[in-house]
C-alpha cells in the first residue's frame, strides 16, 4: 500500500496548481459576479489538455488516469469550483459514456474532438420531473426510419450554454420502466434543428458555470448516434454518474482545502485581543479538526479513483467519498467564514463564494441521500 | 535547426531563507524550479522550432534530483534532454561549469545555444557568456526579443537605458531574459510523453576525451566563495501615503535635500 503520488502525478499536480493560481485565480471572482464563464480561459484549459486528462493519447487525450483527473479537480476547485464542474461534466459524464460505450467509429468522430480540446461536452439526464428518480423521465425518442425524433426537456444541463456535444437520455420504449426503456444519444447541441438552450439558470453557487434548460422539439437524430444498445441507456447513465462522483468528491476536497487555506492565511495576520487569531487554542483545534477531515476525504477520493484505475468495483467507494467529502466541504467552508468573521462574509474574500459553491456538492450527481442508498445497497442489508 | 537550451534547476527563491549562522541558502524543504530566465530561453527555442522546424534539446548540469526540472522541460515540448551529473563536476565555479557544458555541447552538436541570463540562486550571469567563449562562437546576452533571419538571428539586447538590435550569424549563443516571452505551461499529454522519454545522463567518463580533470570541480575553479554574509538594512524605510504625484515629488525632494543627498 503506497499513499504517495508518483512522479507523473506530482508533475501533473504542479501543472494544475500553477495554472489555477496564475490563470484562473485572477478571473474567478469576476466570473462569479458576471454569472458567465470566460471563454478565453476555457480555450486555454482546452489547449493544455484539461478536458481529456484520463483518456487515451491515441484519441488525443492526456493519457493519464482517474487519479490524475482528481488531482486536477482538487487544484482547480481550490481556486474556482465553477471551473471544476465545467471540466468534470465534460470529462466524467459526457466523455466517459462515449469512451466506455461508443463504437470505435463513434470514438473517432465524437470522443476525439472532445478530448483533444476542440469541443466541449455535456450530459442530459435530469428533467424537471425526474431528478433522483430517473423513472419519472418524460423525454421520448420515436423511431422514424433511420432516425429518431427526440422531444422533451432536460434541466440543469451543465455546460449546455456553450457545449458542442451532448449525451442525452430519452425513452425509446414507454411501455417498460426507464431502467429498460431509456436510450443514450449523441447530439450536436449547436447544429441540430429543434434544440433550444435557455439562459443560464440563476443559482446560489457555481455561478460562473453554464447550467441551462435544454428543450428538444422533434429533434432528428440519425440512428448511428445511439450510444450502446437501444434500451441500454439507464446502465450508461448510472455508470457515468459513478465516475462523476469521484470528480465531485475531489471538487469538494478542493473547495474545502481552498477555503481553509484562505482562512488560515487571513487568521495568521488578523490580530484581536493583541494576538493573531491563530494563536488562540480554539482556532488551532478547529483548524486541526478541519484539516483532518479534509485529509480523510482526500484519501477516500484517491481510494475510489485508484479502484477505478485498477478495474475494481468502485461505485460504492465513489459514493462514500462523495457523501463524506461534500459534507466536509460544507462544514469547512462554514468554518472558514466563521474564522474570518465579518470579512469572511464579504464578497471581497473568496471564502464567501466557496461556502455558496460547496452546497451543490451534496446535491448533484446524486444527492447525499442517494449516496446512502447506493452505499446501503452494496451492504446487503435487506 | 538544432537548438540546445541550457537550463538550471534552482531553489524557488520566493521561499528561500538564509541560515543566520553560515549565511548559506537553506535548501531543505524549499521547492526546486526551472530557473526563470532559462524557462524563457526554452520557450524561445520552442517557438523557433514551431515557426522554422528543427529540434530542441535541453542540457542541464546538476544532481540526479534535477530529473524533475528536465521532465518539466520535456513536458513543455523539448524533444530530448541530457543531464550532466558526476561527482567530479561538484564544486565547479562558473568557469569550470562552462568548461563542462561547452564540452558536452561540442559532442552533441548545435546550430544555436540558448541559455538564461543568470540563475536566481547565484546571480552571476557568467556561465552563458563563458560557454560561448569556450566554444569560440559569437554571443548576444540579455535578449528581450528574438527572431530568425535566414542563417542569422536578429536580437534585441536590453541595456540599462537603451536597447541594441544586433544581427548575429549562427552558430551562436543567446542569453535570454525572463521578459523575452511568457513561457507556456506543461500539457497533460506532455507530462506523460516526458516520462516515456529517456534522459541521457552523462558523467565524467562520457566527456573525458575532451575534458581535462584539472579544469573542473573545486580544483579546476579559479574562483572560490571566500565568505558569504547577509546585508544589514541601513535605515528604516518611510512610506508617504495619500499624496498626489506632484506632492509626492516635492516631498521626496524635500527629504533628499534635508539629508544632503542632493
Amino acid at each position: 500500500m503506497d499513499f504517495t503520488l508518483d512522479k507523473r502525478h506530482l508533475l501533473q499536480q504542479q501543472l494544475y496548481r500553477s495554472f489555477a493560481e496564475n490563470e484562473i485565480k485572477p478571473l474567478a471572482k469576476e466570473m462569479d459576479e458576471a454569472e458567465a464563464y470566460d471563454m478565453e480561459l476555457l480555450k486555454k484549459l482546452q489547449r493544455y489538455g484539461f478536458f481529456g486528462i484520463p483518456y487515451s493519447r491515441e484519441y488525443g487525450g492526456g493519457g493519464s488516469d482517474t487519479l490524475g483527473y482528481t488531482l486536477c479537480m482538487e487544484e482547480v476547485s481550490k481556486i474556482d469550483a465553477s471551473t471544476g464542474i465545467t471540466i468534470s461534466v465534460h470529462t466524467s459524464l459526457c466523455c466517459s459514456c462515449i469512451n466506455q460505450f461508443g463504437t470505435s467509429e463513434q470514438k473517432e468522430r465524437f470522443l476525439r474532438p472532445l478530448i483533444d480540446g476542440s469541443k466541449i461536452g455535456c450530459y442530459g439526464l435530469t428533467e424537471p420531473g425526474a431528478g433522483s428518480d430517473v423513472q419519472g423521465a418524460q423525454t421520448v425518442a420515436v423511431k422514424d426510419g433511420d432516425n429518431y425524433a427526440i422531444t422533451g426537456s432536460k434541466i440543469f444541463t451543465t455546460n449546455s450554454g456553450f457545449a458542442d456535444i451532448c449525451v442525452v437520455f430519452a425513452l425509446t420504449d414507454r411501455s417498460v420502466p426507464a431502467a429498460k426503456g431509456l436510450t443514450a444519444f449523441i447530439v450536436d447541441l449547436k447544429e441540430m434543428p429543434g434544440i433550444t438552450v435557455s439562459d443560464n439558470i440563476q443559482r446560489m453557487g457555481l455561478r460562473a458555470a453554464s447550467n441551462c434548460i435544454v428543450s428538444y422539439d422533434n429533434v432528428r437524430v440519425p440512428a448511428d448516434r445511439v450510444l450502446g444498445s437501444v434500451g441500454g441507456g439507464f446502465k450508461i447513465a448510472m455508470k457515468a454518474l459513478d465516475c462523476g462522483r469521484i470528480g465531485i468528491a475531489a471538487q469538494a476536497v478542493g473547495i474545502a482545502q481552498g477555503a481553509l487555506d484562505e482562512a488560515i492565511k487571513y487568521a495568521k495576520e488578523r490580530k484581536q485581543f493583541g494576538r493573531p487569531i491563530t494563536a488562540f487554542q480554539n482556532s488551532q483545534f478547529r483548524i486541526a479538526e478541519m484539516q483532518t477531515k479534509i485529509d480523510a476525504a482526500r484519501l477516500m477520493t484517491w481510494r475510489a479513483a485508484v479502484a477505478e484505475d485498477n478495474g475494481e468495483a468502485f461505485g460504492p467507494l465513489a459514493a462514500k467519498a462523495k457523501l463524506f467529502a461534500s459534507d466536509v466541504a460544507n462544514e469547512v467552508t462554514r468554518f472558514a467564514v466563521q474564522l474570518m468573521g465579518g470579512y469572511g462574509y464579504c464578497r471581497e474574500y473568496p471564502v464567501e463564494r466557496a461556502m455558496r459553491d460547496a452546497k451543490i456538492t451534496e446535491i448533484y450527481e446524486g444527492t447525499s441521500e442517494v449516496m446512502k442508498m447506493v452505499i446501503a445497497g452494496s451492504m446487503k442489508l435487506k | 535547426m538544432k537548438i540546445i537550451v541550457c537550463m538550471k534547476q534552482v531553489p524557488d527563491t520566493a521561499e528561500v531563507r538564509l541560515d543566520p549562522k553560515t549565511n548559506t541558502l537553506i535548501r531543505e524543504g524549499v521547492p526546486s524550479i526551472i530557473n526563470h530566465d532559462d524557462k524563457s530561453g526554452l520557450e524561445a527555442a520552442l517557438r523557433l522550432r514551431e515557426q522554422h522546424g528543427g529540434t530542441v534539446t535541453v542540457v542541464c548540469m546538476g544532481p540526479a534530483q534535477a530529473d524533475v526540472a528536465i521532465r518539466e522541460a520535456l513536458a513543455m515540448g523539448a524533444d530530448d534532454a541530457y543531464l550532466l551529473s558526476a561527482r567530479e563536476f561538484g564544486g565547479s565555479d562558473t568557469y569550470a561549469t562552462a568548461t563542462i557544458i561547452a564540452t558536452a555541447l561540442k559532442k552533441i552538436g548545435f546550430d544555436l545555444v540558448i541559455t538564461g541570463r543568470q540563475a536566481i540562486d547565484g546571480d552571476t550571469a557568467q556561465v552563458g557568456p563563458q560557454i560561448a567563449e569556450q566554444l569560440g562562437i559569437p554571443q548576444v546576452s540579455y535578449a528581450e526579443e528574438l527572431r530568425l533571419d535566414g542563417n542569422s538571428l536578429i536580437v534585441k539586447r536590453q541595456f540599462e537605458d537603451q536597447a541594441h538590435i544586433l544581427k548575429v550569424k549562427m552558430p551562436c549563443l543567446i542569453t535570454a531574459l525572463t521578459e523575452l516571452n511568457e513561457a507556456r505551461y506543461m500539457s497533460v499529454a506532455g507530462i506523460e510523453e516526458a516520462y516515456d522519454k529517456e534522459i541521457k545522463i552523462w558523467g565524467f567518463d562520457d566527456l573525458k576525451d575532451d575534458l581535462n580533470p584539472d579544469w573542473i570541480g573545486l580544483k579546476g575553479s579559479p574562483t572560490n566563495v571566500f565568505k558569504s554574509f547577509g546585508k544589514q538594512p541601513k535605515a528604516a524605510s518611510c512610506v508617504m501615503e495619500g499624496l498626489s504625484a506632484e506632492e509626492a515629488v516635492s516631498e521626496i525632494m524635500k527629504k533628499l535635500i534635508e539629508r544632503h543627498i542632493i
